[in-house]
């Protein structure tokens, strides 16, 4: 679909510079026409040859080690087919479990950074670049900095006898230690602090781009600043918070060490229980069958949720 | 004439070339002969970062390669799903490789390891059950129930936790616990106790279904006291630090080196779970011999001797414990001290060997509740 989209582009713009190059030619419009058809032709191979590399490499760090795990998880240790792997997690309920916590997490990541993300990219959006370039180091820093050493920060403020709990029982706003890490809650907190950028960079640019003249011209009209706002400046910004929605949503699936320092073994993912059978049992059958099982449950949903948000045509530009 | 110049200035360089690559290849194959002579490819010998690794380096893996010459390189990440990785995978680039028994066992039973050559490591001396025909125990651990003292007493002292009946009690005990996270190694034992079982009687009844869901019921009854499962010997040692939780299971050297930190932390070998660590070699290790070599330097007393000194684990040969200079309350608060093993009981790899993925599936649903 990308492929396709980008050659229209390229026929189109190549056709403009060479008719712009040869103006009112009526004697030689055929023979145009042929070259014209020839240097598109040259240009589609040369943005395929442009693209090769990348292509070889999905195919040999993606597409074929994603296909040996699928071939993996229908064997058994012995070497036999078989369809083992799949009936333990229908026998045990850990798995069904952990499946949805997993998709849980990534979903409420998602809307904690939406909920934080927007606001913040719009007042971005609204500053002057430069002003802009500044507050959005505040977003940047974090994002420059390890994984691990922001999700031990958290550790450090949030837990039992931490920064935090210990500043909220001086001030009297609360006597006995609230439980802010070791679960669901910690899980949620640091992840949405990791993912923030991941939502507000596409939203950012998605909003720079829209003309300030649209909304002097819904209030030119009798607009009221929110109905221009939800008529005008939100649909057009809807196609950045998708993507950068998409992006929090789908790193958060495979999430390993946040869930596993904040939750307290508590947040169980399917990236910890891959890890559990791994070390423990061995069993590459297993943990790719696992593997094959959330790669399937994303492009469905992705699949679902493309067709019930009609995301598709944000995604791809369509619209 | 200039032609007949040209050809043989040709020949000259030619000739040279020639002579060149003779000597190349002369000093190769020399370098090759003398390589095959020595054999001194260093030996990779891989083990757990942290306190444990230097402690190793310190008291084991250094002496022993400036005493024997045998040249070896250090690696950390020691793990037998790696190890057996590297040898499904055919590139075994691993020589020695630190293991918990229980691991030790089940990568055995997957064909990873090379069987021990006890003709060449000398093991006359070492605890019975401390080696196997795939592995040769490195120190003795004990997985125990640590507390924070300041809040229920001195280990010993009147009113302190003193069973595992205890850890289970939170009325008598009230406060938050530490337990052990995707992992069913030292889980199901204390639970199990806990509810009345005698120590001798523990594998027997884990045997069966319904002594494992018996375990996991007791554990079930607290879950909510317990505050944090813990993921590695690292987090135990934090956890009683920072205070996070009143008690924990865990490996007593990980809890003594957070009291030598600072922290209110004891514990009791009290039904504590009895367990070691050894050295395996990976099948088709690179540098097979002299790993079995350096094996056998690393299991002399004279080494184990030292390791007190660095990690509060116990050595696994006896005549260590004659030889070593450290002190008799350190000797005395090692895991393997006579005085401290009949309070224990020892963690039974056959056990582990038959019910480990049945235990591991049965835990992790405990958990994902």
């Amino acid at each position: 679909m990308m492929v396709a989209k980008s050659e229209n582009a390229v026929a189109t713009s190549s056709a403009h510079t060479s008719g712009a190059s040869a103006p009112g030619d009526r004697s030689g419009h055929e023979l145009h026409a042929k070259e014209l058809k020839q240097q598109q032709r040259r240009e589609q191979w040369s943005l395929l040859s442009l693209a090769l590399p990348g292509a070889l490499i999905v195919f040999f760090v993606i597409v074929i080690p994603v296909s040996w795990l699928f071939f993996l998880s229908f064997l058994g240790s012995d070497g036999e087919p078989t369809l083992q792997h799949y009936r333990k997690m229908i026998e045990y309920k850990s798995y069904a479990r952990t499946f949805s916590t997993t998709f849980q997490v990534s979903l409420f990541t998602t809307l904690i950074c939406i909920a934080i993300g927007y606001p913040l990219a719009y007042f971005l959006a609204q500053l002057p670049a430069r002003w802009a370039g500044i507050f959005m180091l505040a977003v940047l820093l974090p994002f420059w900095t390890s994984l691990l050493v922001r999700t031990y920060a958290w550790l450090v403020l949030l837990q039992r006898k931490g920064i935090l709990n210990d500043f909220a029982m001086q001030i009297g706003l609360w006597d006995s230690p609230v439980k802010l890490v070791h679960n669901m809650t910690g899980t949620l907190i640091g992840m949405a602090h990791i993912m923030l950028p991941f939502l507000v960079l596409p939203l950012y640019s998605a909003m720079r781009k829209i003309e300030r003249d649209l909304m002097h011209a819904a209030s030119n009209l009798g607009a009221s600043p929110a109905r221009a706002f939800w008529h005008i400046y939100m649909p057009l910004s809807i196609s950045g918070m998708v993507a950068g929605s998409l992006i929090v949503f789908i790193l958060c699936l495979g999430f390993y060490v946040t869930p596993a320092v904040l939750g307290g073994g508590k947040v169980i993912m399917v990236s910890t229980q891959i890890t559990a059978i791994l070390e423990n049992q061995f069993n590459w059958g297993a943990a790719s069958a696992l593997g094959v099982v959330l790669l399937i449950a994303t492009l469905l949903l992705l699949f679902v949720a493309a067709r019930v948000f009609k995301f598709d045509a944000a995604l791809f530009g369509k619209g | 004439m200039k032609h007949a110049q040209k050809t043989f200035q040709r020949k000259i360089t030619s000739a040279s070339n020639i002579a060149t690559f003779a000597a190349a290849f002369v000093a190769t194959s020399a370098m090759i002969v003398t390589a095959n002579a020595s054999a001194a490819d260093p030996v990779t010998v891989v083990s757990w970062g942290g306190s444990y690794g230097a402690a190793q380096d310190a008291a084991l893996f250094n002496d022993a390669s400036k005493n024997s010459g045998i040249e070896i390189i250090r690696e950390s990440g020691a793990s037998m799903s790696k190890t057996c990785l590297q040898v499904e995978s055919g590139s075994v680039n691993w020589d020695l490789v630190v293991t918990g028994s229980g691991g030790s066992a089940a990568a055995a039973a997957k064909g990873c390891l090379e069987k021990i050559d006890y003709s060449v490591v000398d093991v006359s001396d070492f605890y019975p059950n401390l080696y196997t025909d795939y592995c040769v125990g490195s120190d003795v651990f004990a997985t125990v129930m640590a507390w924070n003292t300041e809040k229920y007493g001195e280990p010993g002292s009147e009113g302190a936790p003193s069973s595992w009946a205890d850890f289970f009690d939170v009325e008598k005990f009230p406060g938050t616990r530490a337990y052990r996270a995707n992992n069913v190694d030292g889980a199901l034992e204390p639970a199990i106790m806990a509810d009345g079982v005698p120590p001798e009687q523990v594998y027997e009844v884990l045997s069966t279904r319904e002594g494992k869901e018996r375990a996991i019921n007791k554990i079930r009854e607290i879950k909510d006291h317990i505050a944090v499962f813990w993921e590695s010997g690292a987090m135990q040692a934090q956890l009683m630090k920072d205070a996070e939780v009143d008690m924990s299971t865990g490996w007593n050297g990980r809890f003594d080196n957070a009291a030598k930190d600072g922290a209110k932390v004891g514990y009791t070998f009290n039904q504590a779970l009895l367990d070691y660590d050894c050295f395996a070699i990976p099948k088709g290790a690179p540098n097979k011999e002299m790993a079995m070599k350096f094996l056998a330097e690393v299991s002399k007393p004279e080494y184990q001797a030292n390791l007190p000194f660095h990690i509060t684990y116990g050595p696994t040969n006896k005549k260590a414990y004659e030889i070593t200079t450290a002190s008799k309350e350190l000797v005395e608060s090692l895991p393997s001290h006579p005085k401290n093993v009949p309070l224990m009981s020892p963690v039974s790899l056959d056990w582990y060997a038959e019910h480990r993925d049945e235990a591991l599936e049965m835990y992790m649903e405990l958990l994902s509740e």
